[in-house]
């Protein structure tokens, strides 16, 4: 497999991708203040596929945004990738986001820009990558996701599977450490969801990378390494599936 | 085009043009945009023009006098207005060293009639017509018909006259026409060009001049016109002329700062100046808010894509590079067709009106700087509703 740059910094060998304990987590102020998160621990291996369930409104969206750095740790500790979240600058966080993917249930690809301008995005947000690698990784990455060929196409003219395909190279392309995923597979039919995140499995366990990935969807629940449950801002079950 | 344009953009910017594609991808959008700052640009190249040809066609009467030094009332602005100079005034001016020549000059503007009833108005100088108070070669070939009483030489590029009339006066046939109450016979042509106050000039001799304006007292001109010496630096003569005539009633300044001066007060303190100084302002002004309400809408319209790329990890600066991206790519694109309408505009105003507009070379330049400036403060003001990109609201 051709390599694309890799951004990974030096992290203590034997500390896990996350290390979370004690978090909490509140929305709101005075009397309208509620809590979303409590007393979360939580250790994930690296490399693993960690699954995320739980009824709407359970805070698997706000443990995911906390722990990817789109929001600041109220309470308690996130190490992420050997760093101490908590009390980090906006600046650290926007540089901690670097080594990230992000999926969202909406694609969010850019309208104006092509399959490979999208993925291109990705990895541009790297600097010192010459122009000419860069094409190529992008161009890699589409094709190992199958649209080696929807390259040139804009958005509007791809498929659902597709644009979620394309968004994924994205998230893929700057060779993430972990990588994150809120209901992926909720805008398409269930089997092109369950084949777009194997797809993405194999193509994370290629590199080692980790993911974390809030579902509902209980198809592609089969593929994960490890099945969290909240309940009222609670972890209440942590399995581990034989069939992994 | 585009793709070459975005190939450019992207060696230009080292990174993917993502503001022209998407000022790309929606044409409707672009193209509202683009009209909009090319009409800033038409309006604002119109007002220049008028106020070029303007202060173009103040200077012309001054280039034609044959004299260094101007002296002329206190009182007076222009050439049009002021008292008359008291009768003295011209031995005083010709008793100071260094004064080679002097000569009164009076000024009146008088109402022509034409056959069909409308007026003209012309701009009329009555010069002794023993010296030579003008440069025109055709004036002062003219000198000796002049003293003839009632005769009269008209500016060829007189507004809104019948076509053969100066060929025909050129051809030696006089033209008669009444004003004042006299018959006034035009037997030749000499070249000036009108301004924005009258359509035209008209030369007679002193005496023609004080018959035709019946209030006008005999040695109290308007202005004299003084040539200095051959080698006397002007500067000097007008230090001189200055102790010994009264600043009470005169002011005396070389040609050069009166045509400055005259300008001056034309453009800041007549309305026409100031409507025309006004009209840039709105220019501005429409192109600002055109520009600005692209662009920010365009922010609206990719705050999803934007809160996307703030999550992957892009910076502010990426953001605002992306709007003043965007600001730049619509100046220079409007900029074109505004430039090549505006030059059209020049020549239907000039041949309609006769009016001295024309483009100097660095009108376009200092215009398309003003857009850029324009456009790049809209844009800075666009980029505040980037900070409604929040990438935790994404999921
Ligand atoms: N931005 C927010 N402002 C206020 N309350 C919020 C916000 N986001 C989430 N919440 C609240 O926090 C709780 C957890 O929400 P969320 O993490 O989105 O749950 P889930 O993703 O499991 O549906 C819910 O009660 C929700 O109403
Ligand atoms: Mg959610």
């Amino acid at each position: 497999m051709q390599t694309v740059p890799s951004i990974a910094q030096p992290r203590p060998q034997d500390e896990p991708p996350i290390v979370v304990s004690g978090l909490g987590h509140w929305f709101g102020e005075g009397n309208a203040r509620k809590q979303a998160l409590g007393d979360i621990d939580l250790v994930v291996e690296s490399g693993q596929l960690v699954m995320l369930m739980g009824a709407s409104g359970s805070g698997k969206t706000t443990l995911l945004t906390l722990i990817g750095c789109l929001r600041d740790v109220q309470e308690g500790s996130i190490r992420l990738l050997g760093r101490e979240l908590r009390g980090a600058s906006a600046n650290r966080l926007v540089e901690s986001r670097r080594r990230l993917g992000f999926i969202f249930q909406a694609h969010n690809l850019h309208e104006s820009l092509t399959a490979h301008q999208n993925v291109r995005m990705g990895l541009d947000v790297h600097e010192g990558v010459p122009e000419a690698e860069r094409d190529a990784a992008a161009a890699h990455v589409l094709a190992l996701l199958g649209l080696g060929d929807r390259a040139t196409y804009l958005p509007a003219n791809l498929s659902g599977g597709q644009k979620q395909r394309v968004a994924i190279a994205r998230a893929l392309v700057g060779n993430p450490d972990v990588i994150f995923a809120d209901e992926p597979t909720a805008a398409l039919d269930k089997d092109s969801g369950y084949d777009v995140v194997a797809l993405l499995k194999r193509l994370a366990r290629a590199r080692g990378t980790t993911i974390l990935m809030v579902t509902h969807d209980n198809r592609i629940l089969g593929l994960a390494d490890r099945i969290l449950t909240l309940q009222d801002g609670r972890i209440v079950r942590d399995e581990k599936p034989a069939t992994s | 085009m585009t793709r070459l344009v975005a190939r450019l953009l992207q060696r230009l910017l080292g990174r993917l043009p993502i503001g022209w594609l998407q000022l790309t991808h929606n044409r409707t959008r672009l193209a509202a945009a683009l009209a909009g700052v090319a009409f800033a640009n038409i309006l604002i190249f119109v007002q220049l023009g008028f106020l070029g040809a303007l202060i173009e066609s103040i200077g012309l009467p001054y280039r034609m006098m044959n004299a260094e030094i101007l002296v002329a009332a206190s009182d007076a602005n222009t050439l049009s207005d002021g008292s008359p100079l008291p009768r003295q005034r011209l031995y005083q001016t010709l008793a100071v060293p260094g004064v080679a020549a002097a000569t009164a000059v009076y000024y009146n503007r008088l109402d022509w009639k034409q056959p069909d009833g409308t007026i003209r108005t012309l701009d009329v100088f009555g010069i002794d017509p023993s010296a030579q108070a003008f440069r025109s070669a055709e004036i002062n070939a003219e000198l000796d018909r002049l003293k003839l009483s009632d005769t009269a030489l008209i500016d060829r590029k007189t507004r809104n006259v019948p076509k053969d009339l100066f060929p025909s006066i050129g051809a030696g046939r006089p033209y008669q026409f009444e004003a004042n109450n006299r018959s006034i016979t035009v037997v030749g042509t000499f070249e000036i060009g009108g301004g924005f106050s009258a359509d035209g000039y008209l030369v007679v001799s002193d005496q023609t001049f004080l018959r035709l304006f019946k209030r006008r007292v005999p040695g109290a001109p308007n202005m004299i016109f003084v040539k200095v010496e051959p080698g006397v630096p002007a500067a000097a003569v007008v230090d001189r002329l200055r102790a010994a005539l009264p600043a009470s009633d005169t002011t005396i300044r070389t040609v050069a700062e009166a045509v400055a001066s005259d300008q001056r007060f034309q453009t800041t303190q007549k309305p026409i100046g100031i409507v025309f100084g006004f009209g840039i302002v709105i220019g501005v002004l429409v192109g600002v808010i055109i520009v600005y309400q692209v662009l920010s809408s365009d922010v609206a319209d990719h705050l999803r894509e934007y809160a996307t790329f703030k999550a992957i990890g892009y910076k502010r600066g990426f953001f605002l590079g992306i709007v003043f991206e965007e600001a730049l790519v619509l100046a220079l694109l409007g900029f074109i067709p505004g430039l090549v309408i505006a030059l059209l505009l020049y020549q239907i105003i000039a041949a309609s009106t006769g009016l001295p507009i024309s483009m100097p070379g660095t009108r376009p330049l200092l215009v398309l700087m003003g857009t850029l400036a324009m456009c790049t403060l809209s844009g800075a003001i666009a980029t505040r509703r980037l900070e409604r990109a929040d990438p935790a609201d994404l999921f």
